[in-house]
C-alpha cells in the first residue's frame, strides 16, 4: 500500500471509531485551531511576506481573522447545527418521527490554492472538522513558505490520527487523487478541476470545486465614480490582484471611462504612493511563471497602458496598472488575469454591457456599481454569476451567512459558515415508526382494488384535510 | 449535426429567450403537467402494464400520487421558493440588503430509469420546471413503452422546444453526455454513474446521482413478527422487487428465522391470494436478461420459500432464501429481484458491523420495539436515508430530501430539495456607494489603528429585529463619523 493509502486508512480507522462525532471533540478541535492561529500570528504573516509579499494588514484580515471568524462561528452554532432537523409531516404520518440528520462522510480530501493559502485550507478544515470528519489537508506547493509552516503546525494543533497534512506538487496530488474519499475540496483553476472531478468520478466522490474566471464590474453612468474608484482599486490590487473574486475588467460607457481613469489614478495614488513598488502595503505575484505570465499579458495586449505598467522581474513586482482601449479579443480577455491589472472596455449601453457579460462563462463573482436600484435589479436577473456584489468589491465573500461558491465553469458547490458544515455533512432522512395502525397499513396491500385506492389516496392528500381540519 | 445535439441546442436556444423565468410560465406548464397525468392515466397505466406488468391500481399509487402531490406542492410554494431568501448580517453590512437569489440553471439533462419509468423522468421535471429551467428528457429505453409514450405525451402537454425528449440507447445517451449542460440528473446503478460523472466532469457539470445499493434490513428478536414481515413482504415484492429502496436483504438472529419465513409466507398468500402467477397484483421482471441474471443468484442457494420461476413471462416467485452468509454470491450484488436472503447474526453489534463492512446503502431499515436500539443503529451506520418500524416511507415525505451517500448517490431531491438542487443560489450583498467612512479602515497605507478597528467589525455579528437594527445603524453611523474622523 502506499504512503497515501496507509495515511487515508489510518484515518479512516479513527473515523470508524467515532471519536470525531461528539460535539466536545469538535469543538476542541476548533478551539485548537483559533489557538494555532492567536499564537502564531507572527509566523504567519512572515511566511505571507515571504510568499507573497502579502502586506501584514491583508494577512491580518484575510487569512488569519477570517478563519478565526468562521471557528468561533462554527463553535457558537455547533449545537444547533448538530442537531436533527424535525420536518412537517401529513396527516397519516402524525404519529411518527420524520427528520433529517446531520451526519459526517467520513474522510475528505482538501486541496488549498496559493493565493490566500491559510484561509482556503483552514476554512475548508473548519467546516469538515464541525461536520465530524476526518481530514487530508494538501497545501499548496507553491506558496511554500507558509505551507511548510502549516505542515509544521496543524499536527501540533490537531489530533494527529484524524487530520493528515499532505505536501506535493502535481504528482503527488495525482497520486492521492487515486485513493478513495468522501468528499474531495478542491480550490484553484479549472483545467485542475476537471482532473479531480474526473478523479473523484471513480469512486462516486461527491466535489466542490471551488474556481475562479473573469468577474466583471460593470460601472454606470449614475455611480459615485470617487467612491467607486476607490473601492474597485482596493478591490482589485488587494493581494496584487491575485483573488478568485477580485474585478477582473470593468465595463463602462465612453463617458464614465473619461471621469473614472483620473479618479482611479488618485486613487492608487492614495493608497500605495506615487511609488507603489516601494509601498508596504502592495503585494508581489506568487512565482516566476506567474509573473512572466501577466507580464505577457501587458505585453501583448492591443491596449494601451493608460496607467503603471512598471515591472521589476527581481521582485516579482507589477505595478497596480490600467489598461484601456481593450477588445473583447484582446489576449488580456482570454484568461483570468489573476494580477494587479484591470482592462477597461467601453460600451455603449446598459445592454451591450449584459450581453457580453453573458457570451463569456458565468463568473465568480459580479459587481455593479450604479445609483440606481433598477439597474441592480436589471443586472441581477439579466447575468448569472456565482455571487453579485453591488457598489463594492470583494467583500461579499466576507459576509459569513452568504454562501460562496461558483456556478458552470466558476465552480460546483458552495461554503462558509453553516454551508461549510453542510457541505460536510450527509443529510439523512429519517421516519421512525411505531407498531400500531397496522389497520391503516392495510389500504396499501395488495390485493389492490379500487375501493382500497380512493380510501388511500384521500388520507394522503393530507395538505387539504390539514387546512379543512385547523 | 447529431439530434441529440440539436435537441439540446433547442433547448438552450429556448432558455435564453428567457421565457422559462416568469413564475406563472412555470406554473403553466406544472399545471399542464399535471392534466396529462390526469387525462393519460388509463395510457400511462397500459405501458406501464406493458413494461412491468404494472396494473391500473398500482401505477396511480406507486407512479402518479406521489407525482400529483409534488406538483400540487410546487405549485403552492413557488413564489417563497423562488424568492429572495434573507441572510443574516453583519455588522459591517447592517445597511445593506444581503439575500440569496435563487436563479435556473439553464438546460438540464435528466435520464430516467426503467423500474418506475414514468416518476423517475416527472419526478426531477418538475423540480427542474419548478426552478425555472429547461429540461432534456432522456427515458430508459429499457422500459420502452413508457418511453415511447413520454416522447408522445410531453410534446403534447409541455412547451416542446424547452422540454424535449429523447430516445434511444447507450449510444444516443452517450451523444447526450458529450454535450455540455447546466446539471446532470441520473437515476440508475453504480456503474453507469460513474460514467456519467465522468462525462459532466469534462464540462464542470454538476451531478445529481440517484442510485441504489443493497439496503440492509434489521429484524430485532422481540418483535411481532406478523407485522414486520407484512410490511416487508409489501416493500420487498412490489414491482416484483425492482425497488431501489427496497429491502434488499435481512439480518436476524437464527432462531427467528424460521417464524420470518412463515410469516412472510402468510403475508404472501394474503397479498397476492393462493396462485401467485395468476395474481394480477404481481409484477414481472423487466426483461429477460434481468430475469436471468436474478435467477442465476439462487444457484446454490437454500430455497425456503418460492424459487419456481418462468423465464418466457420473465416471472420470478417471491422467494427467500435462508443460510445466505456475507460472501454468499447472492450478496454481492444489488439483488433487483423477489429474492429475500436472510443472513444470520448472533447481535445487534454483529448487524451493525456487517452493514459497515459494506458499502453505504440507499436505505437502512430496522425493527424493534427498542427505541434505543434503532438509535443506536442509525447512529452507528450511514445510509441515504432511514425507515424504522416499515419499509419505503422515507421516500414519500416531500419534507424529507431523499438521496444516497457513497456509493448510493450523491445530491437529494423530491419537494424543495429538487427545487434547490436545480437552482443556483446566487448570493447578494447591495450595498449604497454611501458609508465609506466605514470602509476607510480596509484601505491602505494601513497602520496598526487602522487594524484593530478593521478586526472589531469583521469579528462581530448582529442578529437584531427591525427597530434594533436601526438603533444600532444610529449608533453605527456616529461611530463610523468618529472614526473616518482619525483616518481622514
Amino acid at each position: 500500500m502506499s504512503d497515501y493509502g496507509a495515511i487515508v486508512q489510518k484515518l479512516r480507522d479513527s473515523f470508524g471509531t467515532r471519536k470525531t462525532r461528539p460535539a466536545e471533540f469538535r469543538i476542541s478541535q476548533l478551539n485548537s485551531i483559533v489557538t494555532l492561529l492567536r499564537e502564531n500570528e507572527g509566523p504567519i504573516v512572515e511566511a505571507l511576506e515571504r510568499d507573497l509579499r502579502k502586506p501584514k494588514f491583508e494577512t491580518m484580515i484575510s487569512e488569519i481573522s477570517m478563519a478565526i471568524n468562521e471557528a468561533n462561528y462554527a463553535i457558537n452554532h455547533l449545537a444547533s447545527w448538530m442537531k436533527p432537523e424535525h420536518v412537517e409531516k401529513s396527516l397519516v404520518m402524525k404519529f411518527d418521527e420524520c427528520f433529517i440528520r446531520k451526519e459526517p462522510l467520513g474522510v475528505v480530501l482538501i486541496i488549498g490554492a496559493w493565493n490566500y493559502p491559510v484561509q482556503l485550507v483552514l476554512v475548508p478544515l473548519i467546516g469538515a472538522i464541525a461536520a465530524g470528519n476526518c481530514a487530508v489537508v494538501k497545501p499548496s506547493e507553491l506558496s511554500d513558505s507558509t505551507s511548510s509552516l502549516l505542515t509544521e503546525l496543524l499536527p501540533k494543533y490537531l489530533d494527529q490520527s484524524c487530520f493528515s497534512v499532505v505536501c506535493g506538487g502535481a504528482k503527488e496530488t495525482t497520486e492521492l487523487l487515486e485513493q478513495r474519499f468522501d468528499h474531495i475540496f478542491y480550490t484553484g483553476g479549472v483545467s485542475v478541476a476537471r482532473s479531480v472531478m474526473r478523479a473523484a468520478s471513480c469512486h462516486l466522490t461527491p466535489v466542490t470545486l471551488e474556481l475562479g474566471g473573469k468577474s466583471p464590474a460593470l460601472v454606470e453612468g449614475s455611480c459615485d465614480v470617487t467612491a467607486t474608484a476607490r473601492r474597485l482599486v482596493w478591490a482589485r490590487f488587494f493581494n496584487a490582484g491575485q483573488s478568485c473574486v477580485a474585478p477582473d475588467y470593468v465595463l463602462c460607457s465612453p463617458e464614465t471611462r473619461r471621469l473614472l481613469l483620473p479618479a482611479l489614478r488618485d486613487c492608487i495614488t492614495q493608497l500605495y504612493g506615487t511609488e507603489p513598488r516601494e509601498s508596504r502595503d502592495f503585494g508581489r505575484i506568487i512565482n516566476q511563471r506567474h509573473f512572466e505570465r501577466i507580464r505577457d499579458l501587458l505585453s501583448n495586449s492591443q491596449g494601451r497602458v493608460e496607467i503603471g505598467g512598471e515591472t521589476e522581474e527581481g521582485e516579482r513586482y507589477i505595478a497596480p496598472t490600467v489598461l484601456v482601449d481593450v477588445s473583447e479579443s484582446d489576449p488580456v480577455m482570454q484568461e483570468e488575469i489573476f494580477g494587479p491589472v484591470l482592462p477597461i472596455l467601453t460600451v455603449e449601453s446598459l445592454e451591450e454591457a449584459i450581453n457580453f457579460i453573458n457570451r463569456r462563462e458565468k463568473p465568480l463573482a459580479l459587481y455593479l456599481y450604479t445609483g440606481d436600484s433598477k439597474v441592480v435589479t436589471k443586472v441581477m436577473e439579466c447575468t448569472s454569476s456565482g455571487g453579485f456584489c453591488s457598489n463594492d468589491g470583494l467583500v461579499h465573500m466576507t459576509v459569513i451567512t452568504l454562501p460562496f461558491g461558483g456556478v458552470g465553469s466558476s465552480g460546483v458547490g458552495r461554503y462558509h459558515g453553516r454551508f461549510s458544515f453542510d457541505t460536510f455533512s450527509h443529510q439523512r432522512s429519517c421516519v421512525l415508526r411505531g407498531f400500531g395502525l397496522e389497520w391503516a397499513n392495510q389500504l396499501r396491500y395488495p390485493p389492490y382494488s379500487e375501493q382500497k385506492l380512493e380510501r388511500l389516496l384521500q388520507a394522503t392528500q393530507e395538505r387539504k384535510w390539514s387546512c379543512t381540519l385547523l | 449535426m447529431s439530434m441529440e445535439k440539436q435537441a439540446v441546442e433547442r433547448a438552450r436556444t429556448a432558455f435564453l429567450t428567457r421565457r422559462s423565468r416568469p413564475l406563472e410560465f412555470r406554473a403553466q406548464q406544472l399545471k399542464a403537467l399535471q392534466r396529462m397525468i390526469t387525462e393519460k392515466e388509463r395510457d400511462i397505466a397500459a405501458a406501464l402494464k406493458l413494461d412491468l406488468n404494472k396494473n391500473e391500481f398500482q401505477t396511480p399509487l406507486y407512479e402518479l400520487v406521489g407525482l400529483e402531490s409534488e406538483i400540487q406542492l410546487a405549485l403552492e410554494k413557488l413564489p417563497e421558493w423562488a424568492a429572495p431568501r434573507t441572510a443574516e448580517k453583519t455588522l459591517l453590512t447592517i445597511s445593506d440588503e444581503v439575500y440569496v437569489q435563487p436563479e435556473p440553471l439553464g438546460v438540464v439533462l435528466i435520464i430516467g430509469a426503467w423500474n418506475y419509468p414514468f416518476a423517475l423522468v416527472i419526478q426531477p421535471l418538475i423540480g427542474a420546471i419548478a426552478a425555472g429551467n429547461a429540461a432534456v428528457i432522456k427515458p430508459s429505453e429499457v422500459s420502452e413503452h413508457t418511453a415511447r409514450l413520454l416522447g408522445e405525451l410531453l410534446p403534447q402537454y409541455i412547451d416542446k422546444d424547452l422540454y424535449p425528449v429523447v430516445n434511444g440507447g447507450v449510444p444516443e445517451t452517450q451523444e447526450l453526455l458529450r454535450q455540455r449542460f447546466d446539471h446532470v440528473f441520473y437515476t440508475g446503478n453504480c456503474a453507469v454513474g460513474k460514467l456519467v460523472m465522468e462525462a459532466a466532469a469534462r464540462h464542470l457539470t454538476p451531478v445529481t446521482l440517484e442510485l441504489g445499493g443493497k439496503s440492509p434490513c434489521y429484524i430485532d428478536k422481540d418483535c411481532d413478527l406478523s407485522i414486520v414481515c407484512r410490511r416487508i413482504t409489501w416493500g420487498k415484492y412490489m414491482n416484483c422487487g425492482q425497488t431501489c429502496i427496497a429491502p434488499d436483504y435481512v439480518l436476524c438472529d437464527q432462531s427467528i428465522q424460521g417464524r420470518v419465513v412463515e410469516e412472510i409466507k402468510k403475508a404472501l398468500k394474503e397479498f397476492y391470494g393462493d396462485d401467485l402467477k395468476t395474481s394480477p397484483d404481481y409484477g414481472r421482471m423487466i426483461n429477460q436478461r434481468h430475469f436471468k441474471r436474478v435467477t442465476a443468484l439462487l444457484e446454490g442457494e437454500t430455497v425456503a420459500l418460492g424459487g419456481e420461476s418462468d423465464e418466457a413471462d420473465c416471472f420470478i416467485a417471491p422467494t427467500v432464501l435462508t443460510g445466505v452468509t456475507g460472501s454468499s454470491k447472492v450478496m454481492q450484488e444489488e439483488i433487483f429481484g423477489p429474492v429475500l436472503p436472510l443472513v444470520s447474526v448472533g447481535s445487534v453489534d454483529e448487524a451493525i458491523r456487517f452493514i459497515n463492512q459494506r458499502e453505504k446503502p440507499l436505505a437502512l431499515y430496522v425493527f424493534s420495539y427498542d427505541s434505543k436500539l434503532i438509535k443506536r443503529m442509525i447512529a452507528e451506520t450511514s445510509s441515504g436515508g432511514v425507515t424504522a418500524n416499515d419499509v419505503l416511507l422515507h421516500y414519500s415525505i416531500s419534507a424529507l430530501p431523499f438521496g444516497g451517500v457513497g456509493n448510493s448517490g450523491m445530491g437529494s431531491y423530491h419537494g424543495k430539495h429538487s427545487f434547490d438542487r436545480l437552482s443556483h443560489l446566487r448570493s447578494c450583498l447591495i450595498k449604497s456607494l454611501n458609508m465609506e467612512a466605514v470602509n476607510k479602515v480596509r484601505y491602505p497605507p494601513h497602520s496598526a489603528k487602522k487594524l484593530s478597528w478593521a478586526r472589531f467589525f469583521i469579528l462581530k455579528r448582529v442578529r437584531l429585529g427591525t427597530l434594533g437594527r436601526l438603533a444600532l445603524l444610529a449608533a453605527f453611523v456616529a461611530l463610523a463619523a468618529l472614526v473616518a474622523q482619525r483616518f481622514l
